[in-house]
């Protein structure tokens, strides 16, 4: 692999000058003041606490999903008949459902099916993507133009629509869910791993390394994806957010796990019945996943900001 | 004497809230008086760019005026409410900016910029504003005014750019102007050309200018006075040629010493057993390289070097570099200056192998180089080393410096990882660095410093050839010097020839043996350094050195 | 014209057409190649039952779709069928897809037009004001919106608005397509998260352009904050809002799904689940289709927008619009799906 990089038109090559004697001015100026800062700094959790609420949300629900028992010790299942339709009490803090079961409780262990299918969609979103998306932005050349052009064509149908579409082939369940779920992240994770695969590469400090002799596997391993990564970390986290949605989204819709196994989106559309007279029966799941999705985001933002600074 | 225009009493800003506010101006005082020009000098983190916000009242949102006055015509502008700040900006005192690329409005015609600042004051409207504007452009120096008044910023060139901010500037008809670095963006002629203009509309129309620069040359040729600050502080003021020429203050000493375009000596490098002695005048020191110059076969030889670069649309080229050839010799430093456009980094890149030639060759001892490949590319780093503008980019922000000066041995696989680092700490050292620097990341160190990380990367093969490219231009001018010398006694501890690129041709007189002048990817003059400056044959290379600051100030009686 | 700008137009129409072709195959791939057998999917009436199939049955049943030609001669005859806008038969009802599509889409159209009339004074009125605001504490307020109206589940608002202002207070019908009060409610649910992602990228790219130097020489002329925000600082930031238009196409159809289906109304949204649930595949591409088509023809008209709101596409041609596409690319995808 030789070094020469494209031949770039000179217009564009003066546009890449005027971006970096801006970068120039500005990170000269930040270097200079943080350089110069005091070091006494509180630590992160004190100075953004929403920060620290929003993971110890997720951590929550993520505990949920692995060890329900701990969290509730009644069962999502079989319910107590003579119980049916109770409000929110300290016996059942989200009530109970038109069968008398405890709501909480299936909440918590619904949290298992849903965060399940949520994990799954992103690693699928995220080691195929990110595998596209790195290929095609350090070959470039033909595999690059394929490459976006399938991806600018999963783009153009609404994720939800292409997820329906695969449910439709592949069956309802819980993990085709995922699948579904999954294959409509590709290409945000593959477009996002190509941009900044094509940012880092064409950094001066990457071609310097080459300058210098580093080999090109070397300058992929050491320079190009560790500065990469921190983008594509932020994105998962966004995509988690997002997935839970299209996931309950999916559920709600009953494409998900049958009855009586619960999942986040079913638990919502199971208590549409009762909209009048039980109101704890859509609001309290629903604010469960609303709650989860605002964490992630917010955890997004900080990892974006962190990858930016 | 007449009542100052603008007065700065005492005035201090901090920056930040809380914990983290921190001053950065303190207490700086000086004077305007009606059309004089003052220029406010200093280094970055002087303090000179947030006391000229100041006084426009654009401070950044977390920057505040903690203390002091300013006074324009005796009235009091710190405290004043944003409403009134309005009729003062644009009609009383006008700005200016940094840089003309960006300091328009990309989808507005430049025309309706200059124009707006009539209609805000209400000093015309609609098509009188027009067509007082394309006046204004026609007063600033722009050609065909009226056709450029109805185009868009892109579709000019920087400097025009820059005469359409000063039309804006001027267009109110402010009493004073402040002129923030106005031309620092700008090829060296086309700077002398905005600041002629510049100065034949003030004395025109009499607006006092406040004209805040980083070039003390460039300071002492255009203003009657000079304010020196540094750090925060006015450490003098003065008359520009006393400034200059009888600097009271040890930092304006130390500043003119630097300036590349005032001095004319070659930086010479000390022997390194007598480093501590004074230094040897200038003349005697025959530079290590010349002598052997002579000798033999020259390292690098360029050969009609053509590059042609691909402009969107249907076949259509363009020619950065244009039937190049020089050599480089053992020892020696060439020195290739342009303005940019003038393909001086794209010869630099072709002799490093980084780009292929359309046409030409590069001959490293004899042998072509362009078609290398793989392994004989990679053997050729071995050999070739560069050394890169931007220090703030050129270093991965994630690496610890050591790893960062060890990694082109890790490449090719020399020693091992002990006897690696003990071979960056050597390097680190031989540039002048505290061994600590070792574990730390780029984005602790200054400027300066992490040049001296990219200078000790690119030693670390032992290489015979560095290619800097502008490698001091993102630093300050104290800072340059230094860096100049760092260059200059490695080459004479090391016997290394250096290929350095520079649009600055007072730098460029500083540190070569021989001067290559670009121009339009062409190479209109190659000569030894001393004849360039003396007997330059090339027009070009008169106008460019007509072009390089501080001259006036020396000359001119006052 | 240019010529510039003639070459820059024709390649936009060129690769929206190349984009149709491709979602068309995709749709293809996935409907008929999936290991799953359409024919007894379409026998077993969904939800994968199995059923007693009679292979005469089952034959006759390929040979009507097509569907014991080669695979190559199907997808030929499929395309050509499309190009011809005949998007095949339901297999749930025998109905023509198109119309089916038909008669559902003027629904539909009418509450994505109404809830993004919503949205987009929602979302620019949100991001004007967080940039605006010259206290800190209602910008940071007004900044927490968007990432909260993206975060909120569609099904959940929208049972949310029903519960109080269908039931607790009886303003609005909660359910159905009966006059212009039953589109409220949903106008509104689907406006929640387009706005909201209109009002972040608008904002973002607000807060950039107030940052870039040219504010600064317009606010140096003595311009006010309105004259910096509406003339110079708003038609920079349209210009990275544009590029999400599609998206917001994109959202509000997918939104429609689920509001279709929460507030039991007629229209693509609820044809679409139950497509879904009945495996009607022609149905299910016939939708996938119109979704893609909706969407490149959206970015088609911002494609055609672009020189007139940014010059130098006009100026530039190609050189800028490969920019742009870069950074349509690149942009971050704050904009969640509408789920």
């Amino acid at each position: 692999m030789s070094s020469t990089s494209r031949p770039a038109p000179p217009e564009s090559v003066l546009d890449v000058l005027e971006i970096e004697q801006r970068y120039r001015r500005r990170a000269g100026a930040l270097g200079a003041r943080r350089a110069r800062r005091p070091g006494r700094r509180l630590p992160a959790w004190v100075r953004r606490p929403d920060l620290l609420l929003a993971v110890a949300v997720v951590a929550l629900v993520l505990a949920w999903a692995l060890v329900p028992s701990v969290f509730t010790g009644q069962s999502p299942i079989d319910g107590v008949p003579a119980d049916r339709l109770q409000g929110p009490s300290a016996a059942h803090p989200f009530g109970t459902d038109h069968l008398g079961r405890d709501l909480f409780a299936r909440v918590v262990h619904g949290s298992r099916l849903t965060l399940q299918a949520t994990v799954l969609a992103v690693l699928i979103g995220l080691v195929a993507g990110s595998a596209i998306g790195l290929v095609a932005g350090f070959v470039r050349g033909v595999v690059d133009d394929v490459a976006m052009r399938v991806v600018d064509v999963l783009l153009s149908i609404p994720a939800l629509l292409l997820s329906m579409a695969l449910i439709t082939a592949l069956g309802f369940g819980t993990v085709k869910v995922a699948i579904a779920v999954g294959i409509g992240t590709v290409a945000n994770f593959a477009r996002v791993m190509r941009s900044e695969v094509l940012k880092v590469g064409a950094a001066v400090y990457v071609e310097a390394a080459r300058a210098s002799g580093v080999r090109t596997s070397a300058v992929l391993l050491r320079h190009v994806l560790p500065n990469a990564a921190g983008p594509v970390l932020a994105l998962s986290a966004l995509e988690f957010g997002i997935a839970v949605l299209a996931v309950s989204a999916l559920s709600f819709l009953g494409f998900g796990a049958p009855p009586p196994a619960p999942e986040w989106g079913s638990l919502v559309s199971g208590g549409r019945d009762y909209l009048a007279t039980a109101w704890w029966l859509t609001t309290l799941p629903g604010l469960v996943v609303a709650a989860v999705v605002l964490s992630a985001n917010r955890i997004a933002r900080a990892l974006e900001r962190r990858t930016a600074a | 004497m007449s009542a100052p225009l603008l007065q700065v009493s005492d005035l201090r800003i901090s920056y930040g809230s809380g914990s983290h506010r921190r001053e950065v101006v303190h207490g700086v005082s000086f004077e305007v008086h009606p059309g004089e020009v003052v220029a406010v000098v200093g280094e970055s983190g002087s303090g000179k760019s947030t006391t000229a916000h100041a006084v426009v009242g654009l401070l950044p949102a977390s920057g505040a005026v903690d203390g002091g006055s300013v006074r324009l015509e005796g009235e009091e502008l710190v405290g004043l409410p944003e409403r009134a700040w309005r009729s003062v900006r644009g009609a009383r005192i006008g700005l200016v900016p940094q840089d003309p690329t960006l300091s328009l409005n990309p989808v507005k015609r430049v025309g309706e910029q200059v124009a707006e600042a009539l209609v805000v004051h209400g000093l015309a409207r609609g098509a009188a504003a027009r067509a007082q504007a394309v006046e204004l452009l026609t007063a600033a120096g722009l050609p065909d005014a009226g056709v450029r008044a109805r185009q868009y910023p892109a579709e000019l060139s920087g400097g025009m750019r820059q005469r359409v901010l000063i039309a804006v500037g001027l267009a109110a008809g402010p009493r004073l102007l402040v002129a923030d670095e106005p031309t620092s963006a700008l090829d060296v002629t086309v700077q002398r050309q905005v600041l002629d203009h510049l100065e034949h509309l003030r004395r025109e129309s009499g607006t006092a200018v406040l004209f805040i620069t980083h070039d003390l040359a460039v300071a002492a040729d255009r203003a009657s006075r000079v304010v020196v600050m540094s750090q925060g502080r006015v450490v003098e003021t003065g008359s520009a040629r006393q400034v200059l020429t009888a600097p009271r203050h040890p930092y304006t000493a130390s500043l003119v010493a630097s300036a590349p375009s005032l001095s004319s000596a070659r930086v010479t490098a000390l022997p390194r057993a007598a480093a501590s002695a004074v230094p040897a005048p200038a003349a005697p020191a025959a530079p290590v390289g010349r002598a052997a110059a002579g000798a033999g076969e020259p390292l690098v030889q360029v050969r009609s070097l053509v590059k042609e670069f691909a402009l969107p649309g249907r076949g259509r080229t363009q020619r950065a570099v244009d039937g190049v050839s020089f050599s480089i010799g053992r020892g020696e430093t060439l020195g290739l200056v342009g303005e940019s456009g003038s393909g001086k980094t794209t010869t630099a890149r072709l002799v490093l192998g980084l780009e292929r030639p359309t046409s030409g060759q590069v001959l490293v001892e004899g042998r072509d180089t362009a078609g290398l490949r793989g392994r004989a590319w990679r053997e050729l780093r071995r050999r070739m080393q560069l050394v890169y503008q931007n220090p703030y980019a050129s270093l991965d922000p994630r690496v610890a410096v050591g790893e960062t000066v060890a990694e082109p041995l890790r490449a090719f696989g020399v020693g091992d990882r002990a006897s690696r680092r003990r071979r960056a700490a050597e390097l680190l050292e031989k540039v002048q660095l505290p061994a600590d620097v070792l574990e730390r990341r780029p984005a602790e160190l200054s400027g300066g410093q992490r040049q001296r990380v990219a200078i000790a990367r690119a030693l670390a093969l032992d290489p015979e050839l560095v290619v800097c490219d502008e490698p001091v231009s993102a630093l300050d001018v104290s800072v340059q010097a230094r860096i100049l010398e760092l260059l200059v006694q490695l080459q004479a501890d090391q016997g290394l020839s250096y290929l350095f690129i520079s649009h600055d041709l007072a730098v460029v007189r500083q540190i070569s043996d021989r001067v290559g002048v670009m121009r339009h990817g062409e190479l209109v003059e190659l000569a030894p350094t001393a004849e360039v400056f003396t007997r330059p044959r090339h027009p070009y290379t008169v106008e460019l050195l007509e072009a390089i600051p501080g001259r006036r100030a020396l000359e001119e009686v006052p | 014209m240019s010529s510039a700008l003639a070459g820059y137009l024709a390649r936009r129409v060129g690769q929206a057409v190349l984009v149709l072709w491709a979602a068309f195959t995709v749709t293809f791939a996935i409907l008929y190649l999936l290991p799953s057998d359409p024919v007894a999917v379409m026998l077993g009436g969904g939800q994968g039952e199995q059923v007693d199939v009679d292979p005469a049955q089952l034959a006759a049943l390929r040979a009507e779709h097509g569907l014991d030609d080669p695979l190559p001669v199907q997808y030929a005859a499929a395309l050509w069928r499309t190009l011809h806008l005949d998007l095949g038969t339901s297999i749930s009802n025998g109905a023509p897809v198109t119309r089916l599509i038909a008669d559902a889409l003027p629904q539909t159209a009418l509450l994505a037009a109404a809830a993004f009339a919503l949205a987009l004074v929602l979302g620019v009125a949100t991001a004007l004001a967080s940039t605006w605001a010259r206290w800190g504490w209602v910008r940071s307020l007004l900044l927490a919106l968007p990432p909260l109206g993206v975060s909120l589940p569609t099904f959940w608002v929208g049972l949310l608005l029903i519960q109080l202002l269908s039931f607790r207070v009886p303003v609005f019908p909660a359910l159905g397509n009966e006059g212009a009060a039953s589109l409220v409610l949903p106008a509104v649910t689907l406006a929640v998260p387009v706005s909201a992602s209109i009002a972040q990228v608008l904002a973002r790219g607000l807060r950039t352009a107030l940052a870039e130097p040219y504010v600064e020489t317009a606010r140096a002329k003595g311009a006010s904050r309105a004259r910096v925000h509406l003339r110079h600082a708003l038609r920079n930031a349209t210009i990275p809002a544009l590029t999400i238009a599609g998206v917001i196409v994109g959202n509000l159809l997918a939104g429609a799904v689920v509001v279709e289906t929460v507030f039991s109304r007629v229209g693509i949204g609820r044809l679409t689940v139950s497509a879904v649930n009945g495996q009607d595949i022609p149905l299910v591409q016939g939708l996938v289709l119109l979704a893609a088509a909706v969407f490149v023809a959206t970015n088609l008209v911002v494609d055609l927008l672009y020189p007139v709101v940014d010059p130098r596409i006009r100026l530039l041609g190609g050189a800028r619009a490969s920019a742009r596409r870069t950074a349509r690319a690149t942009a971050r995808p704050v904009v969640g799906s509408t789920s």
